[in-house]
């Protein structure tokens, strides 16, 4: 059912918090004052694995400011034996300071307080540490492959159908690449940063996170407290990508905040994000392809393999990306994971699918070059009916409307097939197109909408707005479902005493609390007698989608889109430039044109950036990342970035009161193949290793 | 950070005294870089004395024709000034370049100078350096490095010099100015950098507790058919991974005058002199062009990882000379 | 005698005199934010390598991380507090407004800072490493999408909303006459 309203939903709104943001009066997290505040800086492990022999805390006692030094001798004791919201045991690196054991270069060891940050630093620096050091094996690489095992993330690990070997044998056509996507980080431009207090008995926690609802039940979870008495609020944040749930600047926080009874302040440094904010591990990854002459697939294989720590899973789905993009008689994908001593790698922004992607469309592209046939052709060619491991139907799959809308609109039509062909001065041009696709959910959530007295509504949903427009989004939403003009509608989100909702990730989150907006709204507006008076405290109606989400037929939900890329490739240098990209979406109903193409582009500017710039190197002998900064580790800047353009076609989800299906990843999906794709045609060199660095064009004699 | 004293001084023979020669305190420019290593606890001054204020601000022509740079000019004011686009582009290029338009405002010529690799070994004050900790090793040589040396370097370090300004300023032949509580002194820029061999933590030639006044460019006619061009792994805002200044004067399809400098191959601006050589007098032609690249770059002594960067340093010298050339010929 | 570590000084931010006593370890970021509450300028990495902390010296640009506080003495500081005339954006501010030029919000305040600047800088004629010829017989240059972005390259944008704040930088130079 999709509501057609003639409402605000669909119209271009500038966000409600605009103002606050283009003046500097929106507060992040470390920006909230606090009389007494103390400053807790964390001192991190010089060593990749060992335990901590000692830790000299008397002579930083006594330096000036210092309130105490928390580690594992004194801490308080957290129990990390859960499960949280998000339905998995948390990773056990954010029980801080419960052991002498180090597991990671920069692993937290001790939390320095005191009464200005920068006594905090300087005590943190002088903190003296020795290490029973132990040898350690940071060595990532398609090589660990024997000592890896496949592991169930949100997808299961291994799926398989049909015999593939046999398949493969009986095909016309093979291509059979290796692909790797190196350690990539998050980077959102604020630091991870918390304050907490206690007060009347109620742990407060002002945070920087992409959900106060999973982040509170963690915390109460960590530090075994009744739920009700931990308040988080988060109601400006300066970006996540998902990195930003519970992590160790909280938990030191909180613990100092109970030992010494005044409000605590942590945050991290850039540097110190490298190793306790999470990351997108490296990827070694297998696709064989098997088709016919004419390029319809018999033989589809992707294997995956990732790192994670010695300490938890943590899955990169990538081969699971390929389960609902493309059929064949043999489907077998398979995502692995080796166990080394690094941190705990965590979603980022389209885990799985954004280094699955680039494997498997970088693939298909050689695929339609050894068939003779047009990449897009090829991809219309194996278009499956359903879901081609699950059976199941899609939701709604409109990915071929997709690749012809984008196909006129970019000028595909003309393209010569030939690579290393089109010269303009000293750069070779060329152009690369790729699918996407990205999981659609909803998750339960709650809300309430309260009718004003002064004719007013305020809805109290506990969102996160980390740069999505979620916020204005609701207040879109809401004012459709009441009936009523967008100015008399205030959203509030951010706060986990509104009760609980979906975290800001998995592009779920304006969906689940879209939902739950409209579910209260629309019964409130239902029980409001045309007239009738509003009480002082006003009418207040409550929702919960527990039940209607858990009544979801199963199906394969899906946004799709196709991304369109034209490069310029120096052979000289091996400078390589984006001069144009173009992505049209098939992602349900656009609630903000204005916010959306916004973080559509967004994504698919992660794509550029992944495809020529991301890559955190790993030091073998140190085991820490080398160049652990924003120098160090190059995301795309203002020159790298042409005008990228977003649109997309009608997909309103049948299934969603709205018809929204989430716009947060799919962006990446596919962006980094079609500029992979596009330096092909540009130079004729396929280059399977991300990024494309000047030094691998230059050097890239035959394939890369 | 450790704590420390701060002194501004408001001329160059106070400034000289407040350091007083003392090893622990450091002259502060614009800070771009020192506060950042301090920071980092790369650096840890006892006592910061503040140059900026010093009458060192201006751009003015020197008695020969040449042109002096004051030391507290900063980056923006060098770049945007006509005489420096007009007689000597490529100066202005490489300024521009280099950072980006607020480190620019900042950043002063003699901080430009001094400032330090961007090696991670370095910077990183957990990991063993030669340069930063003397004896302790360089992890680079085995480890990180595709950004790092392959000129001049040696078993002890093979960082680079981040400058970009720097490399235009060796090719012109610019002399650095200073002054100490003795009195002032030249250096060419030619000796200002010391050769890295067993000691990478000496980096420059000036007297202990010398400060940087100014900077001269000598009149270089060929400097006015200059170039810069550096290539990095983005298209702004990142350090090089190969630079070259270059100026080409071309006679009659014959190469009259020529400079040439590179960036970020070796521990300072690398002047490319073997290669100067090789061009005087010869035909302006790609063939010329690349055999004097060669005969500079057969010096080169690539680690595993970097090799990229003595083909890259040959394209640029083929590329921009080719680029001059041509232009020189319309 | 050691040297003191600490200096009583006075600060003109927006206008306003502002006397305090510093740590001379503070930089004029931490100044702003934890002494004197105008908290509008963000920290990001630091280090001088995002420019979220960008904020106008003496009207010229400048990355407050890597300013110390104490050598900032006897400056005009201009942060994005200060730059709206009381109710009335600036054109930049309501050209990132209108246009979406952000998402997070956080690289935002520096962002437009950095713009305010660019366009001053770019009336006065300097060039870019954008721009072709950079001779001053050649002219000023003019301020296109290219240019902007070369000039804004010091302003990192995670969310990546470069593509609608170029745009704002190019409407609310448009309409001081710069834009190409």
């Amino acid at each position: 059912m999709t509501t057609a309203t003639q409402g605000s939903v669909g119209t271009a709104h500038t966000r409600i918090e605009g103002r606050d943001k283009v003046t500097g009066a929106a507060r992040y997290a470390a920006e909230i004052p606090f009389a007494e505040l103390a400053h807790g800086w964390l001192a991190l492990s010089t060593v990749a694995r060992g335990r901590i022999r000692s830790i000299d805390t008397d002579a930083v006692l006594r330096m000036p400011g210092v309130l105490t030094v928390l580690h594992h001798h004194n801490a308080p004791r957290v129990d990390s034996d859960y499960v949280g919201l998000l339905g998995v045991p948390p990773d056990p690196s954010v029980a801080l300071f419960q052991h002498d054991r180090v597991v990671h270069m920069g692993w937290p060891v001790a939390l320095v307080v005191a009464e200005t940050s920068e006594q905090a630093r300087e005590a943190a620096e002088a903190l003296v540490v020795t290490y029973d050091q132990e040898p350690h094996d940071v060595a990532f690489s398609a090589e660990r492959q024997a000592e890896a095992y496949p592991v169930d993330g949100h997808a299961p690990g291994v799926m398989e159908k049909g015999d593939l070997e046999a398949q493969l044998a009986s095909s016309a056509v093979v291509v059979d690449a290796e692909y790797t996507t190196p350690e990539e980080y998050h980077n959102p431009m604020e630091p991870h940063a918390a304050t907490a207090l206690w007060e009347g008995g109620r742990l407060e926690v002002v945070d920087s996170n992409q959900g106060t609802t999973w982040v509170a039940g963690e915390l109460a979870n960590l530090f075994s407290l009744d739920p009700a008495s931990v308040r988080v609020r988060s109601e400006h944040v300066g970006g996540g990508f998902g990195s930003k749930g519970v992590r160790s600047h909280q938990v030191a926080a909180v613990m100092a905040a109970t030992v010494l009874q005044r409000p605590v302040r942590v945050v991290m440094t850039r540097r110190q994000m490298f190793s306790l904010a999470g990351y997108r591990s490296p990827t070694a990854q297998r696709v064989r392809l098997g088709a016919d002459a004419d390029g319809r697939l018999r033989a589809l294989e992707h294997q995956s393999l990732n790192m994670t720590s010695s300490v938890h899973e943590f899955v990169e789905p990538s081969a699971a990306a390929s389960r609902a993009m493309y059929d064949a008689d043999a489907h077998h994908t398979a995502s692995r994971v080796v166990r080394l001593d690094v941190p705990t790698p965590t979603w980022m922004r389209a885990p799985g699918e954004a280094p699955g992607s680039f494997a498997l469309e970088s693939a298909f592209d050689e695929l339609a070059e050894r068939c003779g046939i047009d990449p897009i052709e090829l991809r219309l060619r194996n278009e499956p009916a359903v879901g081609p491991v699950s059976g199941l139907p899609f939701s709604s799959r409109n990915l071929i409307a997709c690749f012809e809308e984008g196909a006129r609109r970019f000028g595909w039509a003309d393209r010569d097939p030939r690579p290393g062909v089109r010269r303009d001065g000293r750069w070779l041009l060329g152009t690369g197109t790729a699918a996407a696709s990205f999981p659609a959910g909803a998750m339960p959530s709650t809300a309430a909408v309260t009718a004003e007295a002064d004719g007013t509504f305020t809805v109290g949903i506990n969102a996160a707005d980390i740069g999505t427009g979620a916020r204005t989004a609701l207040t879109l939403v809401a004012a459709d479902a009441l009936g009523v003009p967008t100015d008399r509608v205030r959203v509030r989100i951010g706060d986990s005493d509104l009760g609980p909702a979906m975290i800001a990730g998995g592009s779920t989150g304006t969906r689940s609390w879209a939902w739950a907006v409209t579910a209260a709204a629309e019964e409130l507006r239902q029980s409001l007698a045309p007239g009738a008076d509003i009480p002082p405290e006003g009418i207040t109606v409550r929702s919960n989608t527990a039940e209607a989400i858990g009544a979801l037929a199963q199906k394969e939900r899906h946004s799709f889109g196709a991304q369109f890329a034209e490069v310029a490739v120096d052979p000289a240098t091996g400078e390589v430039r984006v001069r144009r990209m173009l992505g049209i979406f098939a992602a349900g109903r656009i609630v903000n044109p204005l916010t959306a193409r916004n973080q559509l582009v967004g994504g698919m500017i992660w794509g550029i950036s992944m495809a020529l710039h991301e890559e955190a190197v790993r030091d073998r002998a140190t085991g820490g990342v080398y160049g652990a900064d924003l120098a160090g580790y190059h995301v795309a800047a203002h020159a790298d970035i042409p005008h990228v353009e977003a649109d997309w076609v009608d997909d309103p989800d049948p299934d969603d009161p709205i018809g929204i299906k989430g716009i947060g990843e799919i962006g990446i999906v596919g962006a980094a193949a079609a500029v992979a794709n596009a330096v092909w045609h540009a130079t004729g060199v396929r280059h399977r290793h991300l990024p494309i660095r000047p030094d691998r064009v230059l050097m890239a004699g035959g394939d890369a | 950070m450790r704590e420390f004293g701060y002194q501004r001084a408001y001329d160059v023979s106070g400034a000289v005294a407040l350091l007083d020669g003392d090893g622990e305190a450091r002259f502060l420019g614009g800070g771009t870089n020192l506060v950042d290593l301090m920071k980092t606890g790369v650096e840890r001054p006892a006592l910061l004395v503040d140059v900026r204020e010093l009458p060192l601000d201006r751009i003015e022509p020197a008695g020969d024709g040449g042109l002096r740079i004051g030391a507290t000019v900063t980056n923006s004011d060098l770049a945007a000034h006509p005489e420096v686009r007009r007689r000597y582009p490529a100066l202005a290029q490489a300024v521009l370049a280099g950072a980006s338009g607020q480190l620019r405002n900042m950043a002063t010529v003699g901080g430009n100078l001094l400032q330090r690799t961007r090696c991670g070994y370095f910077a990183d004050v957990t990991s063993a350096c030669n340069k930063r900790n003397p004896g302790s090793g360089c992890p680079a040589i085995t480890g990180e490095h595709h950004n790092h040396a392959i000129l001049g370097a040696s078993d002890h370090c093979v960082a680079t010099h981040p400058s970009d300004m720097g490399v235009a300023l060796a090719a012109f032949d610019a002399v650095v100015s200073y002054e100490t509580a003795d009195g002032p002194g030249e250096l060419p820029l030619a000796d200002f950098y010391l050769p890295v061999g067993e000691t990478p933590h000496l980096e420059t030639a000036l007297p202990p507790g010398a400060l940087i006044t100014g900077v001269t460019l000598p009149p270089t006619p060929v400097a006015a058919d200059s170039r810069y061009r550096k290539v990095r792994e983005r298209a702004s805002y990142a350090f090089a991974i190969g630079s070259i200044a270059a100026a080409l004067d071309v006679e009659d399809g014959v190469v009259r005058d020529v400079r040439l400098a590179f960036g970020a191959v070796a521990s300072r601006p690398w002047r490319a002199r073997a290669a100067e050589r090789a061009l005087l007098g010869a035909p302006a032609d790609a063939e010329n062009f690349a055999a004097a690249a060669d005969a500079e770059l057969a010096h080169a002594k690539p680690l595993p990882h970097n090799g990229y960067k003595v083909t890259l340093m040959r394209n640029l010298v083929i590329a921009v000379l080719s680029e001059l050339a041509e232009e020189a010929t319309r | 005698m050691p040297p003191s570590t600490s200096s009583d000084l006075t600060l003109s931010v927006n206008g306003e005199k502002y006397t305090l006593t510093v740590d001379h370890r503070t930089t004029l970021l931490d100044a702003l934010r934890e002494r004197l509450d105008l908290t509008g300028t963000k920290k990001g990495c630091d280090q001088g390598q995002c420019g979220a902390c960008t904020l106008l010296v003496d009207g010229r640009r400048a990355v407050s991380c890597l300013q110390l506080a104490v050598a900032a003495e006897g400056r005009e500081i201009t942060t994005i507090e200060g730059v709206a005339e009381g109710d009335q954006l600036h054109p930049v501010q309501q050209a990132f407004l209108d246009l979406d030029g952000y998402q997070c919000g956080y690289c935002t305040p520096g962002q437009i800072c950095s713009a305010i600047a660019l366009i001053e800088e770019h009336a006065a004629g300097w060039p870019s490493a954008a721009t072709d010829d950079i001779r001053p017989d050649a002219g000023p240059p003019p301020l296109t999408p290219e240019e902007i972005r070369e000039r804004m390259s010091g302003n990192l944008c995670r969310c990546g909303a470069y593509v609608s704040i170029v745009q704002a930088v190019a409407r609310a130079a448009e309409a001081k006459g710069a834009a190409a």
